[in-house]
């Protein structure tokens, strides 16, 4: 019985093989010829499981409904664009596997990668072999200057931090602020460190700047320390998640004054039970997006469209992976040519009108474009003022 | 504020993130003490725990019971999911090397996991307000009933717990599965009964650990299990493994020490403290806090 059953195991190993085998090899022939005639390779990376999933899987969507949205409208260049999403598990050295994977498949341009420590690893090595990419959503601030073809769709962390800090000084009118961020991420403390010193360069006094560790859920001590010297206003820089938890807890020892974040605040709704949604009150956060700015047209029907497609509300991800596709695809109708070099130029020249803002790139490749500023009240998002960035 | 106030503030803090730890801390400990396993599933079942308690929340407020009820409906399931697991991957390899077993139970944590991944996405999810949110308490010191409500439960579940293994019969035999598992087997106890029901118990302290967790950090998520199962495995080994007043002990110094480090040395080195009195408490006594020197048999 053993025996049948060890015979049987191993001739499905070899099929296996096999089978894996011959799907490995067959992109690889059937790219190049393809690149030449029908159709316009692109790559994509993002984590579609793993810890960060949540952003790549949303990132991803948005990427892909552009791209059908361009293939109906005829393509780019009369061709059809294809687009092969790989996961790399929010890990840069899985990120770089999986890039070297799409070069192989003949990729002409990159739309990727999702987070910014496997963003900027790839950043490395597309700048090697001259690949144009466009990161919808690293915010990182040294994954542009990696090279001349590496271009983003979103602001950057430090630039966050301005914003938040010109916001608290100009029109909350704070005094005093304190900032508790995560210590073992480059977003947060990017943001952290930024809104510091320009909160001190605006006057403000930075009453406390307190840290935690990427797997605390208490912050009970910190807040109570924070809530005891009583800033105008706290500076949260870290995603939802732990955004709901640290905004329930500053409430519960007493603190009752403004909140403010970064982009990573967006989603802080959907993880706050309905008993808990007046935490938020008296927050303000930096964003890509404003989704019920009902005067952008192109917004409302990509969040429609976005629905219908995937049956979930878009995010600002989705929204960033959607513009960053259009400006690839526009860039590479705008070169006219699948050659690296036509298209990094003619991303410079970009002018495109997205969902998340007008876009025109500076010298390193970052967005020049306008931020909104959301407030929360009672469990409803509303636009508190647009700046530009 | 006066800073006394803000020291007891701190305390309370650490008491209330402490009698969680301890808590959790006793189901390692148990398990430990009886078939010398250190189970390291069993910060996946706090995470199940929740998910049945987040369930069975809405059930309870239609049904017009208190809120509260949730935690025993999720004691009991948990209890038997740990039952079950028990019977299925520990109990063919209790004569196996300890290792094989050891495998066998991050094996067990790594399914529960991803099959809670695959059932509820790896989103987080909002847990409802379980206890009201008002504030406790005078003369500036204010606590909420969450805090207050998991020192007070998590203390008398220890009380109980001791209790039931120090006077009755069930609990004696246990003892005697933990001194010697073929020795009591002799004397008539019927050590596989015995040993689901240490892992019985085990899972519902770690379920009650979960609602009042997730009273104070209101959020779900299929990978909330292991850092704090992770964090009360120390507790259970500085207070002295196989002990059960070690375990209380452990997580409630724990919990202090985290809380004070965090208040007055340094947010960022609160880990760093931890894991130091851990290895400098193994280093003068191995055997932990309250563990006994005993000579390995030849």
């Amino acid at each position: 019985m053993k025996k049948i059953l060890a015979m049987l195991l191993a001739s499905m190993m070899c099929l296996s093989t096999a089978a894996c085998g011959s799907k490995s090899e067959a992109p690889a022939e059937a790219a190049p010829e393809a690149a030449e005639s029908e159709t316009i390779v692109l790559g994509g990376l993002a984590p579609l499981t793993g810890a960060v999933s949540v952003y790549g899987i949303a990132t991803a969507n948005g990427v892909k409904l552009a791209i059908d949205e361009i293939n109906a409208a005829g393509g780019v260049m009369g061709k059809q664009v294809v687009i092969n999403i790989l996961d790399e598990k929010g890990d840069p050295t899985e990120a770089v596997n999986a890039y070297n994977k799409l070069v192989d498949e003949g990729m002409v341009a990159l739309i990727g990668d999702v987070t910014s420590k496997p963003c900027a690893a790839v950043a490395e090595v597309a700048v090697e072999d001259n690949i144009p990419m466009i990161t919808p959503t690293g915010t990182m601030a040294d994954i542009t200057p990696i090279g001349d073809n590496v271009f983003r769709a979103c602001f950057t962390d430090p630039g966050q931090g301005t914003i938040m800090a010109t916001f608290a000084a100009e029109k909350l009118e704070a005094k005093s602020v304190a900032v508790l961020y995560n210590t073992s991420d480059d977003y947060s403390q990017g943001i952290a460190e930024t809104f510091k010193k320009d909160a001190e360069e605006k006057g403000m006094t930075v009453v406390a700047y307190e840290g935690y560790g990427a797997s605390d859920t208490d912050f009970k001590t910190q807040l109570t320390n924070i809530a005891d010297s009583n800033p105008d206003a706290i500076m949260i820089p870290d995603y939802y998640e732990k955004v709901a938890l640290i905004a329930a807890q500053a409430r519960e020892v007493g603190y009752t004054g403004a909140l403010l974040g970064g982009d990573g605040w967006d989603g802080v709704l959907t993880v706050l039970d309905e008993s808990k949604l007046d935490v938020v009150n008296g927050s303000y956060y930096a964003c890509h997006i404003f989704k019920e700015d009902v005067e952008n047209e192109r917004l409302q029907k990509f969040l429609a469209d976005y629905k219908e497609k995937y049956g979930e509300e878009a995010n600002s991800f989705a929204a960033l992976g959607y513009d960053a596709a259009y400006i690839m695809c526009n860039a590479i109708g705008a070169a006219g040519s699948t050659d690296a070099d036509a298209i990094v130029a003619a991303l410079n020249e970009t002018n495109y009108s997205g969902i998340t803002g007008d876009i025109t790139f500076d010298e390193i490749g970052n967005p020049i474009k306008s931020t909104s500023i959301i407030t929360l009240v009672d469990g409803k998002e509303a636009l508190e003022t647009k700046v530009m960035a | 504020m006066d800073s006394i106030v803000v020291l007891v503030k701190h305390l309370f803090n650490g008491l209330q993130v402490g009698s969680i730890y301890a808590l959790v801390a006793l189901g390692y400990t148990m398990v430990y003490g009886i078939i010398k396993l250190i189970n390291f599933a069993h910060g996946d079942f706090i995470m199940v725990g929740a998910y049945i308690s987040m369930m069975a929340i809405p059930v309870m407020i239609s049904a017009g019971l208190p809120v509260w009820v949730c935690m025993i409906v999720a004691a009991l399931l948990c209890a038997v999911m740990g039952v079950v697991t028990e019977r299925v991957a520990y109990k063919p390899l209790r004569n196996s090397p300890r290792l094989t077993a050891l495998i066998t139970a991050i094996a067990v944590s790594l399914l529960l996991q991803n099959l809670f991944m695959v059932m509820f996405g790896s989103a987080s999810k909002p847990y409802p307000a379980v206890f009201s949110t008002e504030q406790m308490g005078g003369s500036g010191i204010q606590l909420s009933m969450s805090t207050l409500v998991t020192i007070v439960l998590s203390v008398a579940c220890m009380i109980c717990l001791q209790m039931f293994v120090k006077k009755t019969r069930m609990g004696k035999a246990m003892r005697a599965v933990s001194e010697d598992m073929a020795a009591a087997q002799l004397m008539g106890i019927n050590v596989n009964t015995t040993i689901s029901l240490t892992f019985a118990i085990g899972c519902a302290l770690a379920a009650i650990a979960a609602v009042m967790y997730c009273a104070a950090y209101p959020l779900v998520n299929p990978y909330m299990g292991s850092l704090l199962g992770l964090k009360a495995f120390v507790a259970a080994v500085l207070g002295g493994i196989g002990i059960i007043p070690g375990a209380m002990l452990g997580g409630f110094v724990i919990g202090i020490v985290e809380s004070f480090t965090k208040a007055y040395i340094s947010s960022q080195l609160a880990d760093a403290v931890v894991y130091g009195i851990l290895i400098v408490v193994l280093l003068v006594k191995p055997t932990g806090v309250l563990g006994k020197n005993v000579g390995e048999k030849v």
